[in-house]
C-alpha cells in the first residue's frame, strides 16, 4: 500500500516546474494576455515536446496511456504557474472522450495528432444540469441545433466534442456548415471560452462500446479543474508567506505578527487535506469507478471552497499591493474563479454529489411531480 | 498510488476480521478512559495476547513483542472501526508515558509501571497544566524542593482528567527555581495515595466533571522517582506530547460521527419529511463529507510518508487543529439538523442519542482549547511548516500576583 505520488510523478511536476519558471514567468504571461484570452501555442508546442499532451492518448496510438493521475499532476503544475494553455480540453477530456467512444477511424485519424500537439479541440460538456439562458443542443439523425455556452478551448480548435441534451457526446469539425463560434470573455484571460451556435451541424457520435462516456468524462474535467486550483492556491499561499517574510511595518517582518501568521496557517490547514483528496479522486478515476463522480465531485467542490478563500486571504496578506496589478497575483485569484464556475459551481457539485449516493431522493421526487425543479 | 494490501497485509487483515467476529460476545462496553472494568481488563489481556494493542512493546513489559508494522496498527484500526468493536485500553498512562518510559525510563521504572498499566491494573494521570501554566506551560511552579533522599512538592495542577480515581500521576515540577524556565522542570513519578494531596472535582460546560484539580501540600515523593535527568523534564515531556497530539484529532472519529449524521438526517422528519430531503442540511451534509474524506485520506497520506520515512510536515501539524474543528463542526450540524429536539440533554424524555450530540459539541471546545490551542497550533502550522518568523520577545509583564 502507497498513498502517494511515485518517484517518476515527482520527477515529471518537478521537470515541467522548471520548464514553465524559464518559460512562463509572470513577465510572459503579463505580455500574452495582454490583449485578452489567448491559448500559448508557443508553451502548448513546449509541453507536447515533454510528451505531456499524450499523457492519456492510449500507445497504440503513439501516447504514454497514463492513469488520470498523471494529466491531474500536470494540471496543477499548470495551475500554480497560471499558464495560458488549454490543457484541459485538449489534453484531458478530447483524448478520454475519443478514447472512450470514438470509432477505430476515429481514434486513428485523431489521437496521433493530440500527442504530436498540432490538433486542438474544444469541449462543452454538461452531464448535472447547470444550463443558463436555456442553452443545450438537440441531435436529431446526427444533425445538431442549439446553443452552446462555455466551451473550452483554443481559438485554433478544430473539432468541437459536446453533449447534446439526450446525454450522447458529438464530434464535429470545426469548418462544418451552421458552426458559429463567438468569444466569451471571463475575467481569467489564462483560459478561452467560447459561445457556440449550432444550426443543422452534421456531426459524429461518440459511441461508447458499453456504458456511458459523459459521466467520466465530465468527472475527469472536474479533478482537473480541482487540481488546477490545488496548484494555482498554493502558489498563491506560498506567495503570501514570502510576502509576510519581506514586508515590514511597524520595524517587524509582518509575518511575526499573529494575526498575519494565523491568516497564512489557516489558508495551509484547509489547503494541504485537499492534496489527500484530490490524489484519492485522480486516483479513483481508474481504480474505483463506482466513485468516481462522487469524488470528483467533491473534489471540484471543495477546492472550489478553499480556493476561493485562499484567493481572497492570500490577496489580503499582500495589502494594497496585492490589490495592484503590479504584483500579477490577480492572474491566480481569477484563475481560481474560473475552476470554481466550470464544469459546476460547488452547490451544484454538492447536490450531485448527494444524489449519486440516494440521499434526498424524495425530496427530488416530489419536487418533480410538482415540476419546475431543475 | 497503490492502495491494494500485500497477500501477507491481506491475510492479516482476514485474521483481525475472523478474530472480531468470533469474540463479539466477549466485546466489554466500549470505554477507554477512567478505571478498566474487569471484562475490559480481560479484553485487554486478550488483545495483548493476539498482538492487536501493545503490538510493538517488548514481551518483559507486558507487550506483545512484535515487530513494528504501520500497517498492521492502521489495518488493526481500521478493523475495530468498522466493527464498532472496542479497542484496547487507551488514557494518558498507556498512551503518553508508557512511550515515554520506554524510551526515557530507568529498567526499574519499566519494569515496575509499564506492565501493570498495560494490564489496566493501574491508572495514571497527567499532571502538567496549572491555573497559570496553560498555553506557556513551560511557566509552570508547583515546586520540588531538595530534602535530602526526597522532594518536597507544594502548589496546584488542573485539567487534571481522571485524577479522582488514578493509582499514579506523572507531573512536571519545577527543581531548579533558578534556571530559565524550560531548564528547571523534572518528570516525577507519583502515587495519588501519598499524603498532602488533595483532588478536587473540576465540573465543566457539559455538566460533568471530565476533569479535576489537584492541590500539593508538603507532598514527600523519592528522588528515584524522576523520569530522565533531572532538570531536563521538559525534554521528556515533549517526548510525552508528541504522543498526545497524535491522538487529537483522529480522522476515524469524524468518519464515525459522519456516519451517525447521516443515519440521524435518514431517520428524523421535519414535517413528515427525511431531514435528508432539506436541500440546506443536505447541502451541509455533502460540505461536510467532503472534509471527513479529505481528512482520512491526509490519514493514509501520513501512514504512508511514515512507512517511506518521510512524513510531510505541514499535513502532521494541521491533524488536531482541522480535526478537533471538523469534529465540533459534525456535532454543530446534528444539533441543527434536531433543532428543538437538539437541544434535548440529560434524562430528558425525546432525547436523542442520550444527548451525545449536546455533549460532544460542548465537549470538543475543550479538545480544541486542549492539547495545544488552536491558536497555538497556528503558530506552529505557520513557525514549523511556513517558515514564518517567531513573535519577537516582549519585556516581561508584570507578575498578576495570582490573578486569574
Amino acid at each position: 500500500m502507497d498513498f502517494g505520488l511515485s518517484e517518476q510523478q515527482l520527477s515529471m511536476q518537478e521537470s515541467l516546474r522548471r520548464y514553465l519558471q524559464q518559460a512562463a514567468g509572470l513577465e510572459h504571461l503579463r505580455s500574452v494576455v495582454a490583449d485578452g484570452p489567448v491559448h500559448d501555442a508557443t508553451l502548448w508546442q513546449g509541453l507536447a515536446d515533454m510528451g505531456l499532451t499524450g499523457l492519456l492518448v492510449p500507445q497504440a496510438y503513439g501516447g504514454l496511456g497514463l492513469p488520470l493521475m498523471d494529466a491531474v499532476l500536470v494540471q496543477e503544475v499548470l495551475g500554480e504557474f497560471a499558464a495560458p494553455v488549454c490543457f484541459t480540453a485538449s489534453a484531458i477530456l478530447a483524448p478520454l472522450a475519443l478514447a472512450l467512444a470514438g470509432s477505430d477511424a476515429q481514434q486513428e485519424k485523431w489521437l496521433p495528432r493530440l500527442v504530436d500537439g498540432s490538433l486542438q479541440v474544444a469541449v462543452c460538456i454538461t452531464d448535472a444540469g447547470g444550463s443558463r439562458e436555456d442553452a443545450g443542443v438537440t441531435a436529431v439523425n446526427d444533425k445538431l441545433n442549439g446553443r452552446l455556452m462555455f466551451a473550452l478551448g483554443a481559438a485554433s480548435a478544430e473539432l468541437l466534442i459536446c453533449s447534446c441534451r439526450e446525454g450522447d457526446l458529438y464530434l464535429v469539425h470545426r469548418d462544418a456548415p451552421g458552426l458559429e463560434w463567438t468569444s466569451m470573455r471571463s475575467v481569467d484571460d489564462t483560459r478561452c471560452l467560447w459561445e457556440i451556435k449550432l444550426r443543422e451541424v452534421a456531426a459524429e457520435l461518440l459511441l461508447p462500446e458499453a456504458g456511458d462516456a459523459l459521466a467520466p468524462v465530465s468527472a475527469a474535467g472536474r479533478i482537473a479543474l480541482a487540481a488546477d486550483t490545488l496548484g494555482a492556491a498554493q502558489t498563491m499561499l506560498d506567495k503570501a508567506v514570502a510576502y509576510s517574510c519581506e514586508r515590514q511595518q511597524f520595524d517587524r517582518l509582518i509575518g511575526s505578527f499573529q494575526a498575519v501568521k494565523h491568516m497564512c496557517a489557516e489558508m495551509a490547514a484547509e489547503l494541504e487535506p485537499c492534496r489527500a483528496l484530490l490524489w484519492y479522486a485522480a486516483y479513483a478515476y481508474d481504480a474505483v469507478p463506482d466513485k468516481r463522480t462522487l469524488l470528483a465531485c467533491h473534489a471540484k467542490a471543495h477546492l472550489g471552497e478553499v480556493g476561493t478563500s485562499i484567493a481572497r486571504t492570500a490577496t489580503e496578506v499582500h495589502g494594497g499591493m496585492g490589490f495592484t496589478d503590479l504584483l500579477g497575483l490577480h492572474y491566480w485569484f481569477k484563475r481560481i474563479g474560473f475552476n470554481r464556475q466550470v464544469l459546476g459551481s460547488p452547490d451544484r457539485l454538492r447536490a450531485q454529489a448527494a444524489r449519486v449516493q440516494g440521499w434526498g431522493v424524495q425530496a427530488d421526487r416530489l419536487m418533480e411531480q410538482g415540476g419546475g425543479y431543475r | 498510488m497503490d492502495l491494494a494490501y500485500s497477500p501477507e497485509h491481506k491475510k492479516f487483515q482476514e485474521e483481525v476480521r475472523d478474530f472480531l467476529q468470533q469474540t463479539q460476545p466477549q466485546w466489554p462496553p466500549s470505554r477507554t478512559v477512567g478505571r478498566a472494568s474487569p471484562e475490559a481488563m480481560r479484553w485487554q489481556a486478550l488483545l495483548i495476547e493476539r498482538g492487536y494493542t501493545a503490538r510493538s512493546i517488548p514481551r518483559e513489559y507486558g507487550g506483545h513483542g512484535g515487530e513494528p508494522d504501520l500497517l498492521k496498527s492502521h489495518i488493526i484500526a481500521e478493523e475495530f472501526a468498522r466493527a464498532g468493536a472496542p479497542g484496547g485500553l487507551a488514557g494518558q498512562g498507556i498512551s503518553m508515558l508508557v512511550p515515554t518510559l520506554l524510551e526515557l525510563g530507568t529498567p526499574e521504572q519499566k519494569e515496575r509501571y509499564v506492565k501493570p498499566t498495560l494490564l489496566g491494573e493501574m491508572l495514571w494521570c497527567q499532571g502538567y497544566s496549572e491555573p497559570g501554566a496553560g498555553s506557556d506551560l513551560a511557566s509552570l511552579r508547583t515546586s520540588a524542593v531538595d530534602e535530602g533522599d526526597d522532594f518536597l512538592v507544594n502548589g496546584q495542577k488542573i485539567w487534571t482528567s481522571t485524577a479522582h480515581e488514578a493509582d499514579m500521576m506523572f507531573a512536571l515540577v519545577r527543581t531548579e527555581p533558578d534556571a530559565p524556565k524550560h531548564r528547571g522542570i523534572s518528570y516525577l513519578l507519583l502515587p495519588m495515595s501519598t499524603p498532602g494531596i488533595e483532588v478536587r472535582p473540576l465540573k465543566t460546560m457539559t455538566g460533568h466533571a471530565e476533569f479535576n484539580e489537584v492541590f500539593f501540600t508538603d507532598v514527600r515523593v523519592p528522588k528515584s522517582s524522576i523520569v530522565g535527568n533531572r532538570g531536563e523534564g521538559w525534554q521528556v515531556a515533549n517526548t510525552t506530547l508528541k504522543f498526545e497530539r497524535g491522538m487529537l484529532g483522529d480522522p476515524n472519529e469524524a468518519g464515525r460521527r459522519f456516519n451517525d449524521l447521516v443515519t440521524l438526517m435518514q431517520e428524523e422528519t421535519l414535517d413528515g419529511l427525511s431531514l435528508m430531503d432539506n436541500p440546506l442540511l443536505r447541502d451541509s451534509l455533502v460540505r461536510l463529507q467532503a472534509k471527513v474524506l479529505a481528512m482520512q485520506y491526509n490519514g493514509m497520506r501520513l501512514l504512508s510518508g511514515e512507512l517511506r520515512g518521510e512524513v510531510p510536515a505541514i499535513a502532521r501539524l494541521i491533524v488536531k487543529l482541522q480535526g478537533c474543528e471538523l469534529n465540533h463542526q459534525l456535532a454543530a450540524l446534528a444539533i441543527d439538523a434536531l433543532g428543538e429536539l437538539g437541544l434535548l440533554y440529560d434524562n430528558s424524555p425525546r432525547l436523542r442519542a442520550e444527548g451525545a450530540w449536546q455533549r460532544k459539541y460542548m465537549f470538543d471546545l475543550g479538545l480544541i482549547i486542549g492539547g495545544g490551542t488552536a491558536q497555538i497550533q497556528k503558530n506552529i502550522i505557520a513557525e514549523r511548516g511556513l517558515g514564518m518568523p517567531r513573535e519577537p520577545k516582549l519585556a516581561a509583564a508584570p507578575q498578576s500576583g495570582g490573578a486569574r
